[in-house]
């Protein structure tokens, strides 16, 4: 061990400040790449991939069985023709909000809060991502033939249905999965040139090489660098807002109660900015715990963190007020019954779990000791990845069972596949998750070490 | 530390980024020709049959007209395969001892018809019917091409769904006069369009490119 590494320091010291004092260079790279290049994986890690591999064999089976036999396996039917693929599909898009959301705005506003967390956080962006665009494409009849949805030069003149969401949908979700890998990879690059040069292994060393694509820190390189960082991270902040608002027309663009609302867009980017913030945050605290970055994940960043779950649970909440409200206003008997249907219909209780998972459960931030209270912040950050869940469980769902003719009712129930496949998506979410964890430097060493740098001028510049 | 990458690997990096346009380019682009190539669709491959029927010199030498075997094609979805009465008709008298036609002769005394081998294959998920492409003025040619010059038949077009819609969307194009419809040796007149416009107008032709049209 370098003997410049300092002790951990307690959560009480580091409760003010991004990074304790005392860190050097060479302290802050040498405790995070140890972290990929030691050759010891702790219990933690192998338990945890364990079960994230199990459930992604889960995912391959329901997957292989529903290619063999059809949606049918599902349980969907009509009039609920879309069901957990659809519901599944919202929830992984919106998870993947947070982390264009932490890398690209916060860079631009000069959120120094955002360097311990951003790498981790673009990672569960790209693995959500990947969850997120399986679902629509497993959710068509004959997935085998997605990519009549691109525009090419086929044999059948098709050309793909603009005025489909469905569409929309391909390009804005296919967009955002290349801007967020690039961005995440052109800011993982100075990294993995100190990976290469930290590996004590030849193979490894190719390896990250590699990766690498030649990075030496050149002085050109850190320039072309920065340049192409801002331009990415200036392509990605529209596509935070963009994405899940051309999701949210999904359902605005059809005329079921419940959906046909002007309110959706904004309402769906701050939700997917909540589920984004809660997986972040579900995701750093056993991260911190096991691999001792207490030190870097501070309890200021998940103070942060959870002031941003409690500013966009509450306008979460303003669009369930405002669902509610124009519908009244609306005086449409199909949209006041929509209303009333999800509030004390057959499903009402998923409704009202709901509220209290988005509503209610986020108050507690506004106390301070909650947000700096560790298994608070757990707990709270599982409600709202549950609570956002049902959300869109209540939109898809509840919305299509009862829809204009009470004679096309039916209740939905989800059949084993759904359930599989739901929580198969979360084991194939783990396993990559972990796997990045296990391989890639999962804070972003080169913007520590430019944090160090300051710190030190501060100290030392004349007041 | 040593160095680890030959100074070549500059050189093979932008390659492979150079490569990763434009040789993945290169293979979309073999696989979309290969597709349209007569190695998979099989158009111009002439098909073996049991008896080595020619078209040529039934059509052209002999001057049978296509309603002749082919007689339920005006009022049908399907144009009909003659039975074997229909060769035995003639060749009862003509060439009734060849031994190419040994197996017309099986096939007309056991009552076993002849197994041809089907030439234009359409998927089952399309409906197409003969009887309205035939009485609206699309010959037979069209989209058999040239049947009278086919010693063994072979199918002429990809018969890709682009292939049909070129028709539909502007019928104009192939449309002919109705008398010319079993005319094997018709070709579009130099005023094609202008014709073709007129016989659209005259038989009500419509741009029938709807999906249901064909997929039901």
């Amino acid at each position: 061990m370098n003997p410049n590494v300092p002790n951990p320091s307690t959560d009480a010291a580091a409760s003010h400040s991004l990074l304790p004092r005392g860190h050097t260079y060479g302290s802050v790279t040498e405790k995070i790449s140890e972290v990929v290049l030691t050759t010891r994986t702790p219990w933690s890690w192998l338990f945890g991939f364990s079960v994230g591999f199990t459930l992604l064999m889960v995912l391959m089976m329901a997957v292989a069985w529903l290619f063999y036999r059809g949606v049918g396996i599902w349980g969907v039917q009509v009039p609920v023709g879309w069901g957990f693929a659809i519901v599944n599909f919202v929830w992984w898009i919106g998870i993947g909000h947070a982390g264009t959301l932490i890398s690209a705005i916060l860079l631009l506003f000069r959120q120094e809060w955002r360097t311990s967390i951003n790498r981790f956080a673009e990672a569960m962006t790209l693995f959500a991502v990947a969850c997120a665009a399986i679902f629509p494409l497993l959710h068509l009849g004959r997935p085998w033939v997605f990519y009549w949805l691109f525009p090419y030069p086929d044999t059948m003149r098709l050309w793909p249905q603009w005025r489909s969401p469905l569409v929309w949908d391909v390009f804005a979700v296919s967009t955002y999965a290349t801007v967020s890998f690039m961005f995440w990879y052109v800011g993982l690059l100075p990294d993995l040139g100190n990976m290469r040069d930290r590996a004590r292994n030849r193979f490894v060393r190719v390896l990250y090489g590699m990766m690498a694509m030649g990075w030496r820190g050149a002085a050109t390189h850190w320039h072309r660098y920065k340049i192409a960082y801002l331009l990415l991270a200036g392509l990605s902040t529209p596509l935070v807002l963009s994405v899940h608002s051309v999701v949210s027309m999904d359902f605005t663009i059809g005329i079921v109660p419940g959906w046909h609302s002007t309110i959706f867009p904004p309402y769906f980017v701050a939700g997917a900015i909540f589920s984004g913030f809660a997986m972040v945050m579900t995701l750093t605290i056993p991260v911190r715990k096991i691999y001792h970055l207490e030190e870097f994940f501070t309890i200021r960043h998940l103070d942060n963190m959870a002031k941003v779950l409690l500013a966009t649970g509450m306008m979460v909440s303003y669009g369930y007020l405002m669902e509610t409200f124009m519908a009244w206003y609306s005086h449409g008997k199909f949209e006041i019954y929509a209303v009333i249907n999800r509030a004390s219909g057959p499903y009402a209780v998923f409704f009202w779990a709901m509220i209290a998972c988005n509503v209610l459960a986020p108050q507690v931030f506004w106390f301070k000791k909650a947000r700096q209270h560790i298994p608070t912040l757990f707990v709270i950050s599982l409600v709202v990845n549950l609570g956002m869940w049902l959300e869109r469980f209540v939109i898809v769902i509840v919305s299509l069972h009862r829809d204009f003719m009470p004679s096309a009712w039916a209740m939905y129930y989800p059949t084993i596949w759904d359930w599989a496949t739901l929580f198969g998506s979360i084991g194939l979410f783990l396993t990559l998750m972990l796997l990045f964890i296990r391989f890639l430097p999962m804070i972003s060493m080169f913007e520590l070490r430019e944090q160090v740098a300051e710190q030190t001028e501060k100290k030392e510049a004349p007041r | 530390m040593g160095q680890l990458f030959h100074p070549n690997a500059n050189a093979i990096a932008k390659i492979s980024i150079f490569g990763g346009v434009f040789i993945v380019a290169a293979l979309v682009w073999a696989a979309a020709e290969l597709y349209r190539s007569p190695y998979v669709t099989r158009a111009g491959d002439p098909i073996s049959q049991p008896v080595p029927f020619s078209h040529k010199h039934h059509v052209s030498d002999v001057g049978i007209d296509c309603r002749y075997c082919h007689a339920s094609v005006e009022r049908s979805s399907f144009a009909g395969i003659p039975p074997t009465k229909t060769c035995i008709g003639c060749h009862a008298i003509l060439w009734a001892d060849a031994p190419m036609l040994e197996p017309v002769r099986k096939s007309f005394q056991t009552g076993d018809p002849i197994r041809w081998k089907r030439v234009n294959y359409l998927p089952q998920f399309v409906f197409f019917n003969h009887s309205i492409h035939v009485n609206k003025g699309i010959g037979c040619t069209s989209c058999h091409g040239p049947v009278g010059e086919m010693p063994l038949t072979w199918q002429q077009e990809t018969l890709h769904m682009r292939w049909c819609l070129d028709c539909h969307e502007n019928p104009e194009k192939f449309v002919r006069p109705v008398e010319e419809v079993f005319n094997p040796h018709w070709k579009p007149p130099a005023n094609q369009l202008e014709q073709g416009r007129k016989l659209v107008k005259q038989h009500n032709i419509k741009k029938l490119n709807d999906c249901y049209t064909c997929h039901r």
